[in-house]
């Protein structure tokens, strides 16, 4: 199955991003394919390279982008979101990109499933 | 369809109009602090013992055990790992996550 | 899929408007979505009600005001708005006080409405 996936929270403060991550990688595992992941609200704050968390924590933002580029899912940020809290693509890390929320409405009618991960 | 909750019953009210809106035959994930809400003892295990006889009730392990609460789980609640969390989804039609 | 296919979201909106960032967000969705064609509708439960409390002032909170963005979803053929009954009642809110033509229903219908969707979107 294609499932897309929404984030609409940031990384460390809430769980979202780590239950996203973790069942991403489970639905991979069970062979689905994962074709989007849309970063909303306080999300896009998943996507800065400049993040720099202890050695001994989990890096949010290089796992998503492990994760992507070893099964091909397209990691979108939103622009409008992204640019009111300060993420371009002058700190944008690696597998991420910055589109419309176009691409979000897009993913939910390709999708077979679409899976919401929040506050 | 699969209904999802990740907030402590006592700290939100997801879990209440979650059970208030979904038809019967359907599905409640919980996860997150959503999980709180199937442990024994818990204010809201009556309501979900009660929401048992409409619907079946799933809880992601991983985060009872990461809140120390694995050993309290409700009966009727079937634990659920993330390979179980996929397949509920592709399972039911539409999944509706009560943020 | 085909490309052209029609599918139907329905936007849910649980969250009071100012105090986070969720109701002008979503809008934000909404109306983007509404360029394609898709079949849209919007419930608004629980603190999501606030949203379309009429008469919003914002100007002493120095944020911008959107309701009338409310306003102007007809002009882009969203009109399916959905508002929960037993939210308006425990709010001490009616049909009345809504900034936009609504439908009023209980959680029970909209529970069903929100089963025949193909994508539920939350914020």
């Amino acid at each position: 199955m294609n499932i897309g996936i929404l984030i609409n929270e940031g990384p460390y403060t809430h769980q979202a991003t780590d239950s996203a991550y973790l069942f991403a990688r489970a639905a991979i595992e069970k062979g689905h394919q994962v074709s989007r992941v849309f970063f909303y609200h306080d999300g896009v704050n998943n996507s800065t390279r400049l993040t720099e968390p202890p050695q001994d924590d989990r890096h949010i933002v290089n796992r998503w982008a492990k994760l992507a580029q070893d099964h091909n899912i397209d990691l979108v940020v939103c622009v409008a979101a992204a640019l009111r809290r300060g993420i371009k693509d002058e700190n944008l890390a690696p597998g991420f990109r910055i589109s419309g929320l176009g691409q979000l409405i897009e993913s939910g009618i390709q999708s077979d499933r679409y899976v919401t991960f929040g506050d | 369809m699969l209904h999802i909750v990740n907030k402590s019953p006592l700290d939100r009210n997801s879990l209440d109009t979650c059970l208030a809106t979904a038809q019967p035959g359907g599905a409640l994930l919980l996860i997150e602090d959503g999980v709180y809400a199937a442990t024994s003892g818990n204010a809201a295990a009556g309501k979900l013992t009660q929401a048992m006889g409409q619907m079946k009730v799933y809880a992601l392990k991983a985060d009872l055990e990461a809140r120390g609460m694995a050993d309290r789980v409700l009966e009727g609640v079937n634990l659920v790992d993330y390979g179980d969390f996929v397949d509920l989804v592709a399972e039911h039609a539409t999944c509706q996550s009560w943020l | 899929m085909s490309e052209g296919q029609i599918k139907k979201f329905m936007y849910v909106n649980r969250k009071a408007p100012h105090g986070t960032v969720y109701a002008l967000e979503s809008l934000e969705v909404v109306l983007i979505a509404a360029a394609f064609d898709q079949d849209v509708s919007l419930a608004f439960m629980d603190d999501g009600v606030y949203q379309l409390k009429k008469g919003f002032n914002t100007k002493g909170i120095e944020v911008k005001n959107f309701q009338p963005t409310y306003r102007a979803l007809d002009d882009y053929d969203v009109n399916k708005l959905y508002v929960e009954k037993e939210a308006l009642d425990a709010r001490g809110l009616t049909q009345d006080d809504m900034v936009v033509p609504v439908e009023v229903m209980s959680r029970a219908e909209i529970g069903k409405l929100m089963e025949t969707q193909d994508v539920v979107l939350s914020f």
